[in-house]
């Protein structure tokens, strides 16, 4: 009688222990494709895996000063893509980002990458204004102005549609994704930027992954 | 004494019936028109002036400025379907972007939106007809 209530007891501590240990909190997954390399350590053979990470790229950002991978190196970042003249989800987007981007102000481990899609219109000096006009000074969110070939180029590796389309109001389609990216170029999470709720757990998902790199 | 009792009853709910119908025509049309207003500024307004008419940064001015929208009220309609550019003053700061023209709205869904916003947001315009809408429109066309 007494053992099977020790045994009971033991048992239901174990699930509780359990679940807290599991908890999905403590860790971001890496998002994305992945696949094993074989590498050699100290002479012996060991697999390990490759995965995705953000290529290498190179921008011109609203200050016209080159950024690039490196810019980013010191700090997790929220890169999304969009275009100044956008009558539809750009508006909202970017409402919700300044909502993030105003929690991390002067956070020099968060970092923002706004990618215009629109690269006839939207060059370097628009893009100020546009930052400007949002109250965005100094340089913790980049916007990113470049060709058509690397801006179309990068967006599949963050795993967000965009191409020109003019049977769409605004004469580009694009999807309204926040990307979160960590120190090591991985994506970290995905959410639908046009979603408050979304946005919201963004920040949490942040916080968690800031944490990871706390000493 | 049931009798009675039946009689004032009925004398209640009689009065009752006469006073919510008092509460006029007009206020049923202004809610009607606030209900379908809220659903067409969803659709055509909300992801640029956002929910509650807060605007965005200097880009998009707020819908809250309740001295600009009564001081303007005979202009919104046209404002509206034909858009803007150039310089508008709102809360005391210059915004000057181009807001697009949303040509396709009929006369009625424009009546919609002018009830919803000018009854939202702070502002407090009471009921707009169609009539003056249409008016509005004509005037902006001559």
């Amino acid at each position: 009688m007494n053992k099977s209530f020790l045994l009971a007891t033991a048992l239901l501590i174990l699930i509780l222990t359990a679940c807290n240990s599991s908890n999905p909190n403590n860790k971001l997954p890496i998002l994305g494709s992945r696949e094993p390399i074989t590498k050699e350590v100290d002479g012996k053979t060991i697999v390990d895996t490759l995965y995705k990470s953000i290529p290498e790229f190179q921008f011109l950002n609203q200050d016209s000063l080159p950024i690039t991978g490196k810019t980013f190196e010191n700090s997790i970042y929220v890169a999304d893509f969009f275009f100044t003249s956008c009558p539809s989800i750009c508006p909202i987007m970017h409402r919700n980002m300044l909502k993030v981007y105003n929690k991390y102000k002067g956070n020099d481990e968060v970092m923002f990458l706004s990618h215009s899609i629109d690269t006839k219109h939207d060059t370097p000096s628009v893009l100020k204004k546009y930052a400007e006009k949002l109250s965005v000074t100094g340089d913790q969110w980049q916007f990113a102005s470049g060709t058509k070939e690397t801006i179309y180029g990068i967006s599949p590796e963050y795993m967000v549609f965009a191409e020109e389309n003019d049977q769409v109001a605004g004469g580009y389609e694009h999807q309204g994704w926040f990307i979160l990216v960590d120190k090591d170029k991985h994506i970290r999470g995905a959410y639908n930027g046009t979603d408050e709720k979304e946005v919201d757990k963004l920040m949490k998902d942040m916080d968690i992954l800031l944490r990871e790199y706390e000493k | 004494m049931r009798n009675k009792l039946l009689y004032g009853f009925f004398g209640i709910i009689s009065v009752s019936i006469s006073i919510i119908s008092c509460q006029s025509t007009e206020e049923i049309e202004q809610a009607k028109y606030y209900i379908n207003g809220k659903l067409t500024y969803e659709t055509h307004c909300q992801n640029c002036h956002g929910a509650k008419g807060e605007g965005l940064g200097m880009l998009i001015p707020p819908l809250t400025d309740t001295a600009f929208i009564a001081n303007n009220l005979n202009s919104i309609a046209s404002m509206i379907k034909f858009g803007l550019s150039g310089e508008i003053t709102i809360h005391g700061k210059v915004y000057n972007e181009v807001m697009p023209a949303e040509t396709h709205l009929s006369t009625v869904e424009i009546t919609y939106l002018i009830n919803y916003i000018g009854n939202s947001f702070g502002n407090k315009i009471g009921l707009y007809t169609q009539e003056q809408v249409q008016k509005d429109l004509t005037n902006t066309v001559n």
